[in-house]
C-alpha cells in the first residue's frame, strides 16, 4: 500500500486522470471562448483593415502635368458675370479647352494629349477665376487623366495605353495625386471625376429632417409613457406597437414610405424630406426605448421634491425630470441617428437613388445619400469605382465613429449614478 | 411664398404675441400689487403663442398638399395642357418642368411643349399661395384675438397651458400606434389587390418565381409567382447559413465575456463586438460581394466544384451571421447575467469546474433567454436587406447547396419596387405580399421571443 492512497483515500489513479481530463476540458473551453471573441474582432479588423487599404487610394487620381501658357492667349475675366459658373462658361467660350488641349500637346506629345480627361478646362478654369493673375503668365497644372489612362497607370484596363502611362510616369508627368475634389464634387460617370459632397449633403439634409421628427416625437412619447400614462389598455397598445416597431425591418418602412408618403407627395421623389420621414418613423422608436430607461433612472425623490414644493406635474416633468434625464436620452438619440445614417434599404424602395449630379440645395430637391452613394457606385463596372467606393464608405465609417464617440462621452461624462 | 416661408411667418407671429400676452401679464401684476395673478406671466404668453400658432400651423399642414392638388387641376384645365401626352413619364417630366421653371427653380423649360404651361403654372401658384397666405393670417388673428380677450388677473393661463402640453404628448405616444397601423394598412390593401389577381395558394406554395414587371398586367400567369423559393433562399441564408455562424461565436464570446475574461479585456472586447453591430449593412453588403464572394469562388474551384456561382448563399449567409454574431452575444450575455450568483456558486461548491457549471447549471437556466435572443436574430437576419442585394442573386433557386446563387424575399422585394413597373401591375403589388408575408413573419418571431423573455424575467426575480 503506498503512503498517497493513506493520506489521500480518494486521490486514486483513476481519480487523477478524471481530474486531468476535467481541468484539459476547462482550458478548452476557455480558450474556445477566447478564440470566438478574437475571431469576431479579427473580422472586424479584417473589414477595416481591408476598406481602409482599398479606399485609401479613393482619395487620389491620376493626374497628368501641363504647364500652360496664358500671355498669348487672350483670355480676360469677366468679373461682372459674378457668378462663378457663368464666368467658367465665358471661359469655355473664349476658346480655354482649346488652349488647354494645345498645351497638352506640347508637354505630353499627341499620345498623352489624347488622355487628358475631357472636363479638365474646368480645373484650369477654377484655378483662374479663383486667382485672375495667373493669366499674365506661364503656369503648371496638374489636370485630371481620362479614366482609359488612370486604369492603366493603375496596372488594370487596356494593354496597349500600359506603356503610355509608364512613360508619362516615368517623365514625372503622370502622377497619383491627392484629390481634395473628392469631397467637393458630386456624382459622376468618370470615376475621375466622381466625389462624395452631393451624398453627403443629402445625408445631412435628411439627417436634419429625421432628427426634426423623431427627436421631439420620441421624448415626447417616451415623457408620456413613463410619467403620465395610466395603466390600461391603450397604454399597453402604445408599447407593443413601440416595440414591435424598433424589431420590424427597415425595408418595411421603405414599403410604408411608398405606398403612403410618396402618394401624398408624388412630386418629391428621391427629396432629403421623405427619406428623412421614412427614416424618422424608424428611429423614433430607438428614441423612445432608450429615452423611457433615462427617464426611469431619474429617482423618485425627485419628483417627490418638486412636488412637494408646489410644482405641477407638468413642470416637475419639464423643470426636473427631463433636465436630468437629457444626457441618457441624448445618448439614445445619437445611436438611433447613427444607425439611420447607416440605413440604405428603406431608401432604395422610395427611390433615393437616382444618379444626381449637383449637390441638393434644400429639402425638397433630388438628391441621394452616402450608403445609396455606395451602393449605386459598388453597382458600377468601371475599375476606379472600386476605390472610389471604399473610400465613402471610410468616409461614412468616420462619421459613424463620429457620433458613437460623441454617444460614448456624452455617456461617460454627464451619466449620474444615483 | 412657399410653405417654409409661411410656417417662418406664423412662428414670427406666435413669438410676437407671447412677448405681448407675457408683458400684458406682467402690467396686470404692476396694476394691482396687493393681488397675485392667478398665473405666471411666461403661461400667458404660452397661451397666447399656442392660439396663434396652433390653428395657422394646422391650416397650413392641411392647405400644401390640397393647394398643389388645386394648381395641378386648375392648369389641367387651362387650354394650353390640351395637348399633353394622355400619361406616361414623357407628361410628368413636362408638367414638373413647366412647374419648376414658374416656381423660379430652373432656368427654362428644356421640352418646348411645356413653355406654353409656365404661365399659367406661375398663374395658379400666384393666386393659391395668396390665398393661403391670407387665411393663414386670418387664422392665426382670430386664434391670437381670442386668447387676448380672455387674458385677466385671475385667469388659470397656467391650467390652459398644461392641458395641452398634456395632449401634445398624447398624440406623440400616439406616432407609434398611427405608424403601425399605415405600415399594416399598406401592406394589406395591396397584398389584397394581389390576392385578387394570383391566389394565396400559388403564392404561398407554388415553387417556380419569375414575375414580369414588364409583361401585360391584365393577362397575370399565377404561376410565376410561387414564393416558396424565396421563403426556402431566406430562411437558407438567414436562419440556416447565418446562424451556424453566428450561434456558436456569439454564444461563445457571450460566456467568455461574461465568465472568463479578465476586466481590462472587457472594457475593451465589448466595445468591439458593439462596433461590429454598428457597421452599416451597406458596408457589410459590400465586403461580401468585393472580398467574401470571390474568395469563396476560388476555394470552390480549388476543392474541384465545377461552375460554382459567384453570387453563392454561402458568402451572403457567411457575412449576414458575422454582421448578427454582437445580437446573439448581447442577448446570450443578458440572459447569463440574470442567472441568480446562487446557483453558480452553489455548483462550484459542489466540486464542479467552471465550464461544468456552465454548461449544466448556466445555460439550462438562461436557455430560454438564449432562445429568444435567437429569434431576434433570426428575424434580424431574414429583414435584412442590403447584404444579399448586393451578395446574393437575383434568380430564384431552389436548391439545398449552398455555393448554389439564391435569392430573399427582401431582395425580390427592392428588384420588383425599383423597377419601371407601375402600381396596379401584379408583379410590383407581389413586393407588396412578400413585404407582408416578412412582417407577419418577423412580428410573430419577436412576439414570441418577448413573451419567452418576459417570462424568463419573471421567473427569477
Amino acid at each position: 500500500m503506498s503512503d498517497a492512497a493513506i493520506i489521500n483515500p480518494t486521490r486514486s489513479p483513476a481519480f487523477e486522470a478524471r481530474l486531468k481530463k476535467r481541468y484539459a476540458a476547462e482550458r478548452r473551453f476557455e480558450l474556445l471562448g477566447l478564440g470566438a471573441t478574437l475571431f469576431a474582432v479579427a473580422v472586424l479588423i479584417f473589414l477595416l483593415v481591408s476598406m481602409t487599404l482599398n479606399g485609401l487610394p479613393g482619395f487620389k487620381r491620376a493626374e497628368l502635368q501641363v504647364p500652360i501658357d496664358f500671355s498669348s492667349a487672350g483670355l480676360f475675366v469677366n468679373a461682372s458675370l459674378g457668378e462663378q459658373s457663368a464666368i467658367e462658361r465665358s471661359l469655355f467660350a473664349q476658346g480655354l479647352p482649346e488652349l488647354v488641349e494645345s498645351s497638352a500637346e506640347k508637354a505630353l506629345g499627341t499620345q498623352g494629349a489624347r488622355h487628358i480627361n475631357s472636363e479638365a478646362w474646368r480645373v484650369v478654369a477654377q484655378a483662374i477665376v479663383a486667382d485672375p493673375g495667373l493669366l499674365s503668365g506661364t503656369n503648371t497644372f496638374w489636370l485630371p487623366a481620362d479614366e482609359g489612362l488612370a486604369t492603366a497607370f493603375g496596372g488594370y484596363g487596356q494593354a496597349n495605353l500600359q506603356p503610355i502611362a509608364r512613360e508619362l510616369a516615368e517623365k514625372g508627368l503622370l502622377e497619383d495625386r491627392f484629390d481634395f475634389g473628392y469631397l467637393q464634387r458630386s456624382d459622376a460617370t468618370d470615376p475621375q471625376l466622381a466625389g462624395i459632397w452631393g451624398a453627403l449633403k443629402g445625408s445631412m439634409l435628411t439627417m436634419v429632417v429625421t432628427l426634426l421628427l423623431a427627436f421631439p416625437i420620441g421624448v415626447l412619447a417616451a415623457l408620456y409613457l413613463e410619467e403620465y400614462a395610466p395603466r390600461n389598455h391603450w397604454t399597453d397598445i402604445v408599447e407593443v406597437s413601440i416595440n414591435n416597431l424598433a424589431a420590424v425591418p427597415s425595408i418595411i418602412f421603405g414599403l410604408l414610405g411608398l405606398a403612403v408618403f410618396l402618394t401624398i407627395f408624388p412630386n418629391l421623389r428621391s427629396a432629403p424630406l421623405i427619406g428623412g420621414m421614412t427614416l424618422a418613423l424608424m428611429t423614433m422608436p430607438v428614441i423612445v426605448i432608450t429615452g423611457r430607461n433615462a427617464i426611469k433612472s431619474v429617482p423618485p425623490s425627485i419628483r417627490d421634491g418638486a412636488l412637494a414644493v408646489g410644482a405641477s406635474p407638468v413642470q416637475v416633468v419639464f423643470h426636473h425630470v427631463l433636465p436630468l434625464a437629457l444626457p441618457g436620452i441624448l445618448t439614445g438619440t445619437i445611436i438611433g441617428m447613427a444607425r439611420a445614417l447607416g440605413e440604405t434599404a428603406p431608401l432604395l424602395l422610395i427611390g433615393m437613388r437616382a444618379f444626381v449630379a449637383s449637390p441638393p440645395d434644400g429639402f425638397t430637391d433630388n438628391a441621394t445619400v452616402l450608403p445609396m452613394q455606395i451602393f449605386l457606385w459598388s453597382d458600377e463596372i468601371d475599375r476606379g469605382f472600386v476605390e472610389r467606393t471604399s473610400a465613402a464608405i471610410i468616409v461614412l465609417l468616420i462619421f459613424l465613429l463620429l457620433m458613437n464617440g460623441l454617444a460614448i462621452y456624452l455617456r461617460n461624462r454627464f451619466e449620474k449614478r444615483w | 411664398m412657399s410653405v417654409s416661408a409661411l410656417l417662418l411667418v406664423v412662428l414670427g407671429l406666435g413669438l410676437a404675441g407671447w412677448l405681448f400676452a407675457r408683458s400684458r401679464a406682467i402690467m396686470f401684476r404692476r396694476a394691482d400689487s396687493k393681488r397675485r395673478i392667478a398665473s405666471l406671466p411666461n403661461y400667458h404668453g404660452w397661451y397666447a403663442a399656442l392660439w396663434i400658432a396652433v390653428p395657422a400651423i394646422a391650416f397650413i399642414v392641411i392647405w400644401s398638399p390640397v393647394s398643389d392638388a388645386l394648381i395641378m387641376q386648375t392648369v389641367l384645365s387651362h387650354p394650353a395642357a390640351a395637348n399633353l401626352p394622355p400619361f406616361g413619364l414623357e407628361r410628368e417630366s413636362i408638367l414638373s418642368e413647366a412647374r419648376a421653371v414658374a416656381m423660379g427653380n430652373l432656368g427654362a423649360v428644356f421640352n418646348p411643349a411645356g413653355r406654353a404651361l409656365v404661365e399659367p403654372f406661375s398663374e395658379a401658384i400666384g393666386r393659391y399661395q395668396l390665398i393661403g397666405f391670407v387665411v393663414t393670417l386670418i387664422a392665426a388673428g382670430l386664434g391670437g384675438a381670442f386668447a387676448f380677450l380672455r387674458l385677466k388677473p385671475d385667469f388659470r393661463a397656467r391650467n390652459k397651458v398644461e392641458r395641452t402640453v398634456l395632449f401634445i404628448l398624447l398624440l406623440a405616444s400616439l406616432v407609434a400606434i398611427v405608424t403601425t397601423l399605415g405600415i399594416i394598412a399598406s401592406l394589406v390593401f395591396e397584398t389584397i389587390r394581389f390576392f385578387g389577381m394570383v391566389s394565396p395558394i400559388d403564392f404561398l406554395f407554388g415553387t417556380h418565381w419569375s414575375p414580369n414587371p414588364m409583361s401585360n398586367p391584365d393577362a397575370v400567369d399565377p404561376s410565376l409567382y410561387g414564393a416558396v423559393p424565396l421563403f426556402w433562399g431566406t430562411l437558407f441564408i438567414g436562419a440556416i447559413i447565418a446562424m451556424i455562424v453566428a450561434i456558436p461565436i456569439g454564444m461563445m464570446s457571450a460566456i467568455y465575456l461574461n465568465q472568463y475574461a479578465p476586466a481590462h479585456m472587457r472594457t475593451w472586447l465589448k466595445p468591439a463586438l458593439e462596433v461590429l453591430a454598428g457597421v452599416p449593412t451597406v458596408v457589410y453588403g459590400y465586403f461580401a460581394a468585393l472580398t467574401v464572394a470571390p474568395a469563396i469562388r476560388n476555394l470552390a474551384l480549388w476543392v474541384g466544384v465545377s461552375n460554382p456561382s459567384s453570387e453563392s448563399a454561402l458568402a451572403a449567409g457567411l457575412v449576414m451571421g458575422v454582421m448578427i454574431i454582437p445580437f446573439v452575444s448581447s442577448m446570450a450575455d443578458d440572459s447569463i447575467a440574470a442567472v441568480p450568483q446562487a446557483m453558480a456558486d452553489g455548483s462550484l461548491a459542489m466540486g464542479a469546474t467552471k465550464n461544468e457549471t456552465i454548461k449544466r447549471v448556466l445555460i439550462p437556466a438562461a436557455l430560454p433567454g438564449i432562445v429568444a435572443g435567437v429569434m431576434l436574430a433570426i428575424s434580424r437576419a431574414i429583414g435584412e436587406t442590403m447584404i444579399v442585394v448586393m451578395a446574393a442573386s437575383f434568380a430564384a433557386n431552389l436548391s439545398a447547396n449552398p455555393l448554389d446563387a439564391m435569392t430573399t424575399v427582401t431582395v425580390q422585394i427592392v428588384a420588383l419596387l425599383t423597377g419601371e413597373g407601375s402600381f396596379d401591375h401584379p408583379a410590383t403589388l407581389a413586393a407588396f405580399a412578400l413585404g407582408f408575408v416578412l412582417f407577419v413573419v418577423t412580428l410573430g418571431l419577436n412576439f414570441i421571443a418577448m413573451r419567452v423573455v418576459k417570462r424568463f424575467r419573471e421567473a427569477y426575480e
